[in-house]
């Protein structure tokens, strides 16, 4: 059993693999508690799909990939943050506009390129390809959105539930909301290797969800959704190396069968306390 | 320890003599709106009063209230705190808004909900401590809200939302307290609770501006009433200057 489990570490790029899908699916998790407790889960899908035409962009001039990424990721985010910000037009429909057109260059450049291939693992991720240079960046961005995140932890969450408040002792609530897109743009390109553009919602939103499900405290919410975001990514690696599947989308499968088990506790729960 | 406060302006001190709250033709008008909510409102509140404003929905009471807590801007007049602008200093006004503007699903404990009483005076990048931990506590105790300091803010009634917010502007130790509607869906304990601590703000010099739909009790809980119509200051009455010539 232990040869079973320790087999697939003994290859390098798994070992990689292993590291880049924690560091991703605690910064998804605890990040996550955020989109899902201020309803940006459409947005957080979003971030994700307007990053393509960076990347196409960015593997047409020979440019890092990374970096073209980023660059996408933050200019939408900012972007969504200063339209709706004028009110003219609904955030969500803000939203709907840029990211479908985002989207579409992306699909349009892509066209483009030699092969649809070439491309196939930025929409559907390949964490057995990360190579320890991107595991550098990975870790790098991981480390500044939780450190973010842990050093604004009260400010994040007081303009979270109630935005009227914090403005009155001086905090400006929409400045923080334009931080979390940033920290959510960074996240998302980390996050595009391990699941790619398509899956890449499902780390930010269901791991979280799942978590709300089981506890009433924000920091636990956030731990709970660690776990079940490190543990899919691990039970992922093992479905692709004995399954022979692609580890993204087992990734995503196994945190949505962790929701449907929470989902089903819950619903006990609330009844058990009816009766 | 350095404190890097919200607003970046620091703490002003309270000018010699001057009144807790002034407005001097004061009008608010919403962005889009083709009449004013405020209009042209002129009134003065001296240190330790508690003030009521009374007045049917839309009659820019909550408008009134917002502006001097510097979440609206003033389209013409002024509003000094203790002679200084709003937001020279955030710690010495607190807000209580009204309930709906809460999400009362986030999952906060109702002692981590009234800590954030406490930011204001930690600024950036400081965490609570012990002596805030016990402010807290004490408050909780005093508001009758200690054996629920752990639950989540979702499972309070309306009577006992409202106490916890009355806790968390108590903490802040403001000088001004600026209440909306504290008195709404309240059970008759939590009135009586909410009663006696305003009282007791009085007596320690501190300054209440209430807008309140409970007319019956106001001679009682109030030494000034302001009346408001249609966005604009109709009635003044000063109950104090009546007891004290009594």
């Amino acid at each position: 059993m232990i040869d079973w489990l320790l087999a697939p570490f003994r290859y390098s790029f798994m070992q990689t693999g292993l590291v880049a899908a924690t560091l991703v699916g605690i910064t998804c998790a605890v990040l996550g508690a955020y989109v899902v407790l201020r309803r940006m889960a459409f947005i957080g899908d979003a971030l994700s799909h307007t990053v393509l035409p960076g990347l196409v962009v960015a593997y047409l001039g020979g440019w890092s990939l990374f970096g073209g990424a980023i660059i996408a990721g933050l200019l939408t985010a900012l972007g969504i943050g200063w339209v709706s910000r004028r009110g003219a037009v609904r955030e969500d429909t803000a939203i709907g506009v840029i990211f479908t057109a985002m989207f579409a260059l992306g699909i349009l450049l892509m066209s483009k390129v030699r092969s649809f291939r070439d491309l196939s693992h930025i929409l559907f991720g390949n964490i057995l390809g990360v190579r320890p240079e991107d595991l550098i960046q990975i870790s790098i961005i991981s480390a500044g959105v939780l450190i973010t995140l842990w050093l604004l932890h009260k400010e994040l969450e007081l303009t979270s539930y109630d935005p009227t408040y914090a403005e009155v002792i001086g905090i400006k609530a929409d400045r923080m909301r334009m931080l979390l897109l940033v920290l959510l743009a960074l996240t998302v390109v980390t996050c595009i290797q391990v699941v790619g553009v398509i899956l890449t919602s499902a780390l930010l939103v269901t791991p979280a969800a799942a978590a709300a499900l089981l506890t009433n405290r924000l920091p636990r919410m956030m731990f709970i959704a660690a776990v079940i975001a490190v543990a899919s990514a691990l039970v992922g690696l093992y479905a692709s190396y004995y399954a022979d599947v692609a580890s993204g989308a087992a990734i995503v499968l196994t945190c949505t069968a962790c929701f449907g088990v929470a989902w089903g506790y819950n619903t006990l729960r609330t009844r058990q306390s009816r009766v | 320890m350095i404190t890097i406060a919200y607003s970046g302006r620091g703490f002003t001190p309270a000018q010699a003599h001057a009144p807790a709250l002034a407005l001097e033709g004061l009008t608010v008008i919403y962005p889009g709106a083709s009449r004013p909510a405020v209009r042209e409102v002129s009134l003065s509140i001296a240190t330790g009063r508690r003030a009521a404003l009374v007045g049917a929905n839309g009659s820019g009471k909550s408008t009134l209230l917002k502006a001097v807590a510097g979440l609206l801007h003033p389209h013409a007049g002024s509003i000094r705190i203790y002679g200084r602008p709003v937001g020279a200093c955030h710690h010495r006004v607190a807000y209580l808004p009204q309930r709906g503007e809460i999400d009362w699903r986030f999952p906060v404990t109702v002692e981590r909900m009234v800590m954030a009483g406490r930011y204001v005076h930690l600024g950036w990048l400081r965490s609570p401590k012990q002596s805030d931990q016990h402010q807290v506590l004490a408050v909780l105790e005093q508001l009758g809200l200690a054996d629920l300091a752990q639950r989540q803010i979702s499972q309070l009634s309306g009577g006992q939302q409202q106490r916890t917010l009355l806790a968390r502007a108590l903490v802040q130790e403001a000088d001004l307290l600026l209440l909306d509607e504290p008195l709404s869906a309240v059970d008759a304990a939590s009135r009586e609770i909410i009663a006696t601590v305003l009282e007791r703000l009085g007596q320690q010099g501190k300054t209440a501006l209430v807008a309140t739909h409970h007319l019956d009790r106001l001679e009682d809980e109030f030494d000034q009433v302001f009346g408001m119509e249609q966005g604009e200051l109709t009635q003044v009455q000063n109950l104090y200057a009546s007891l004290e010539v009594a």
